[in-house]
């Protein structure tokens, strides 16, 4: 079988050679990890989750998850909505918090370290672990080029040389070569697909070690969508990647893991968690398997 | 096989009409001319007030605007002279709520920040109703406050003020009297527009989208940061439109400046000293011993003034609409 | 297995440490301004304010840096200068209500609200007159206001939320600029449209009138409110039922936003209550009873603090402070029945 994918310098279309067209969720899983042996040894920062609970008030939302992010990986949380992935993933980079009269329970290790210990600083924690949400949303009353370096503005962090870090941010989120041109153009004129590698770019620029994404693509049309699945590929290669998705296509194509979650009407709990190719070949759990065969959901 | 699907002719729309009721009739002609007294009033309130000033118009001319002098004297065959200019009361209109601004807009947005994003449940709802209790004073009460009360402190924050910055030009007097002075009304007339400006500006901020909020905060942003980045520039024009609203109440704000303020024709940049007016203030003063020609003169100010809160109202209206209740 | 003995827990909400910090600061900046005001020239409430706030600035931010590095200290500023801005408003507000309070209640007394001028004046000692002929002319003018502008009002808000008209939007916008005109502008129109074109003089009825062009806007823009607030689906079962669209506004939807409405008329006379410029212009002022509305000057609340005031004598600016304190008992009134009367709205 043929191997190596052609990865070009801007993310553009990759284009693969394979003897057998991908039939099944765990073709192109396995596909995946094929590619991966044979890639790069992975960097990157290990975070992990240890009996992480959350309540929105009274209302016990999640229970008891715990879950190991190897260093270098690409995992993806799947499951029905509603059933507490975003909750989740928004306990690794403390955003839970902000939603008032909520609280949490368990720990986030990031490098052997707890992000909820006491007198922390949770901006640091942040900066190190940054996310991508569902809905593209720049900063409206700044140019392209402000977006990418806000990051580094809002942490009064000093670098040496911004056109530099701009190019390699944009480069690396698959944008450079469409905007390089009118950076000093407001990021309102671009379009969703656009918006949202703005944003991956905007979140690379401060250096985080793991990145998490809650349904990046979810707004976005096809085309946009592979491209910002080659951008986690590539990315993948030096950080940790989180990502939520409700399509198991998306989850096949881009991750090394997969979690399932599920909520029977009580907290959402995670189910099972395992290399993506034998979650959709060989699931352990009958939920997981009538999840993926698309029994329900 | 499949078959084709036949090809659509999409009819014409039909018209919908309703000849409404009688009664209905009655009640929708009743209702809109009612809601069209609005226009009848705003209309009447020009008219009467050219009519009545309109004698004053023609003899002064342009210049009732123009000059500066205001006086009714009597000439040697006993006929009267009358000079009525209304600049000195408009630039001191200006001058007084210029001061007012610079003082209450900060404030209240503040104060609108601290509402929104710092204060505990409790606190807000205690400041709030603080709040809205000052839009509920009368305006006769703050002119009792401003002079009894304000008034002692300002002249002592005057002096102050002229002692250590006495160098810049506003801040110098020709004489070190400073009670009365368009620094203290300035100040009386910022107290009375915090309300509106505080409350304009915070229902802006309260309606900073929350996905701009949480991509500031995820980023590693402090809660400053994120105003800084997300919310002031969100909010800015809700903020210009509150603060011009306030503009307007500034400008026809009468017996609380009449109170604090020592009223004298003429123009005065040194706002520390005891000289100043606004057009408001001046018709009352004027009214008491006004003859017929200065009644006249009164009523062609009042025209004046009608005017100018109407046209910074329908501004300040014009930009609140567009940001803030569109919610952009 | 679930573990239901998990205990939620707020790692974010500030620590006892964190809270014993804030105190120590605010406690060490105290401190530092009480000495230096005693051991230098400065003086006076301001050097206190000022000093505190520097002091604790420069403490907490050491606290802050040693937590969060140099970008906390902007933050932990915009965090005391926005507080402080709060405060200070505050302050002026107290200031308002204790002088209010304080120096009115040295005047009241039975005869202040149970007599009235006829037989004193404003420079007679306290005990002397009181005001009741003031407060029967306020509730007099404030009687005519509503008669006219509570229906005006809300009629022109039920065009704009139940009519809307190609005229609405240019009704708005009158509304809107109605609600800018200064009341010193309302009192000259009366006079120069009534007491100059026609044989009628001052009288309660005219301020009434005055009083109506201030009232108007604050009842529409209320009244909008509250009638936006009802639900559509009260409006197309009404008249899906076959009713008429004014029977359906008249049964349905205004007894719906009753109490919103009276909230609205409330809201409208707090606004004018107070109102003293106008009054000057078309009621004059009287020292006695007068129970005729449309003629004949009348003693207003207002008018009795405008004279205590220019009066100038410590009785006479007793009295003023004495009687503004009456009208703001009860514009306070008014507004806290308001406010419960708004938070009692149906909320669905």
């Amino acid at each position: 079988m043929n191997q190596e994918a052609q990865t070009t310098q801007n993310g553009t279309q990759m284009s693969e050679q394979q003897n057998t067209t991908p039939s099944s969720l765990s073709d192109v899983a396995a596909n995946r990890a094929e590619r991966k042996v044979a890639g790069t040894v992975p960097m990157g920062t290990g975070l992990e989750a240890r009996g992480v609970h959350a309540w929105f008030d009274k209302h016990h939302a999640l229970e008891d998850v715990s879950l190991d992010f190897s260093a270098g990986t690409v995992t993806a949380l799947i499951g029905p909505s509603g059933c507490g992935k975003s909750t989740f993933i928004r306990t690794l980079n403390r955003m839970h918090e902000f939603i008032p009269n909520t609280s949490m329970a368990g720990q986030v290790l990031l490098d052997g370290k707890d992000i909820y210990e006491a007198g922390i600083d949770v901006t640091k924690i942040r900066l190190q672990i940054g996310m991508v949400f569902q809905k593209p949303n720049p900063f409206p009353s700044m140019t392209i080029g402000e977006n990418v370096l806000s990051g580094l503005k809002l942490a009064q962090l000093k670098v040496s040389n911004h056109e530099e870090l701009l190019e390699e941010c944009l480069t690396r989120a698959g944008l450079w070569t469409e905007v390089k041109d009118r950076l000093d153009a407001h990021a309102g004129g671009l379009s969703g697909g656009q918006q949202q590698r703005l944003c991956i770019a905007r979140a690379l620029a401060v250096k985080p070690k793991v990145l998490l994404m809650d349904e990046p693509c979810s707004a976005l049309d096809p085309g946009s969508t592979l491209r910002i699945e080659e951008t986690i590929s590539q990315l993948s290669k030096t950080m940790t990647i989180v990502i939520v998705t409700h399509n198991m296509q998306q989850a096949a194509r881009v991750s090394d893991y997969t979690a399932f979650f599920l909520s029977d009407g009580g907290p959402g709990q995670m189910i099972e968690m395992g290399p993506t190719n034998e979650i959709f070949s060989r699931p352990r759990d009958q939920r997981t398997e009538n999840y993926v065969t698309g029994r329900f959901g | 096989m499949s078959v084709a699907a036949p090809t659509k002719v999409t009819p014409p729309a039909r018209v919908i009409t309703t000849k409404p009721r009688v009664s209905d009739q009655i009640f929708r002609a009743i209702v809109t001319a009612f809601s069209f007294s609005a226009l009848v009033i705003l209309s009447l309130i020009a008219l009467f007030l050219l009519l009545k000033g309109f004698n004053t118009f023609k003899e002064q001319g342009f210049g009732f605007i123009t000059n500066f002098e205001w006086s009714v004297t009597q000439d040697a065959a006993g006929k009267d002279v009358t000079h009525f200019g209304l600049q000195a009361m408009l630039i001191g209109t200006v001058v007084i709520s210029f001061v007012a601004l610079v003082i209450a807009v900060p404030l209240s947005v503040l104060t609108a920040l601290f509402l929104t994003f710092y204060a505990p449940e409790r606190v807000k709802k205690i400041l709030v109703t603080i709040v809205d209790l000052m839009a509920a004073f009368p305006s006769i009460l703050y002119g009792l406050w401003g002079f009894f009360v304000l008034m002692p402190m300002a002249v002592y924050w005057a002096k102050l003020l002229y002692k250590w910055l006495g160098w810049i030009y506003i801040f110098d007097v020709p004489d070190p009297v400073f009670s009365r002075s368009p620094f203290i009304a300035g100040i009386v007339l910022s107290v009375m527009i915090i309300p509106i400006i505080t409350s304009v500006s915070r229902e802006v901020f309260s309606q900073t989208p929350l996905d701009r909020v949480q991509a500031a905060y995820a980023l590693g942003a402090t809660k400053w940061g994120m105003i800084r980045a997300v919310v002031l520039p969100f909010g800015a024009g809700g903020v210009v439109g509150g603060s011009m609203l306030g503009l307007g109440r500034a400008f026809g704000e009468t017996v609380a400046v009449f109170s604090v303020l020592n009223i004298v024709f003429r123009t005065n940049f040194h706002i520390l000293f005891t000289q100043g007016g606004n057009v408001a203030s001046m018709i009352i003063q004027k009214w008491g011993e006004a003859g017929k020609s200065e009644i006249s003169a009164l009523m062609a100010a009042g025209l004046v003034l009608f005017g100018l809160t109407l046209i910074v109202n329908f501004l300040a209206n014009a930009v609140v609409n567009r940001t803030v209740k569109s919610g952009r | 297995m679930s573990t239901t003995s998990v205990k939620p827990i707020r790692p974010w909400a500030p620590s006892v440490t964190d809270r014993a910090m804030t105190a120590l600061s605010v406690f060490l900046a105290a401190l530092t301004s009480v000495v230096i005001v005693a051991t230098t020239p400065m003086k006076g409430k301001i050097a206190y304010f000022f000093l505190f706030f520097i002091a604790w600035f420069v403490i907490d931010s050491i606290f802050i840096v040693r937590k969060m590095g140099a970008k906390g200290i902007r933050d932990g500023l915009a965090a005391k200068v926005t507080l402080f801005g709060a405060v200070i408003v505050s302050m002026a507000v107290f200031s308002i209500l204790w002088a209010t309070i304080s120096r009115g209640v040295k005047g009241l007394n039975l005869a202040f609200v149970t007599e009235n001028m006829r037989n004193a004046s404003m420079f007679d000692p306290i005990g002397k007159g009181g005001i009741l002929h003031a407060i029967l002319g306020t509730l007099m003018l404030i009687a005519i206001a509503i008669i006219i502008s509570v229906p005006m009002g809300i009629l022109t808000a039920l065009y704009l939320t139940e009519i809307k008209g190609r005229a609405a939007g240019l009704i708005q916008f009158l509304v809107q600029a109605m609600s800018g005109v200064p009341s010193v502008v309302a009192g000259l129109f009366i006079y120069a449209a009534i007491i100059l074109n026609t044989p009628l003089r001052s009288s309660a009825f005219l301020g009434g009138l005055a009083l109506t062009i201030l009232m108007v806007p604050t009842v529409t823009r209320t009244a909008q409110e509250v009638l936006n607030l009802v639900p559509r689906d009260l409006r197309e079962a009404g008249l899906a039922m076959g009713a008429t669209q004014w029977k359906t506004v008249a049964l349905v939807v205004v007894p719906a936003a009753r109490s919103g409405l009276i909230t609205a008329t409330i809201l409208g006379v707090a606004r004018i209550a107070g109102e003293t410029a106008p009054l000057l212009f078309t009621v004059g002022v009287f020292d006695s009873y007068n129970f005729n509305p449309f003629k004949g000057d009348q003693g207003t609340i207002p008018t009795v603090v405008w004279r205590g005031l220019l009066g100038g004598t410590p009785e006479s600016v007793q009295r003023a402070w004495s009687a503004i304190l009456v009208l703001l008992v009860v514009v306070l009134t008014m507004f806290v029945l308001a406010r419960s009367l708004g938070s009692r709205q149906p909320k669905k």
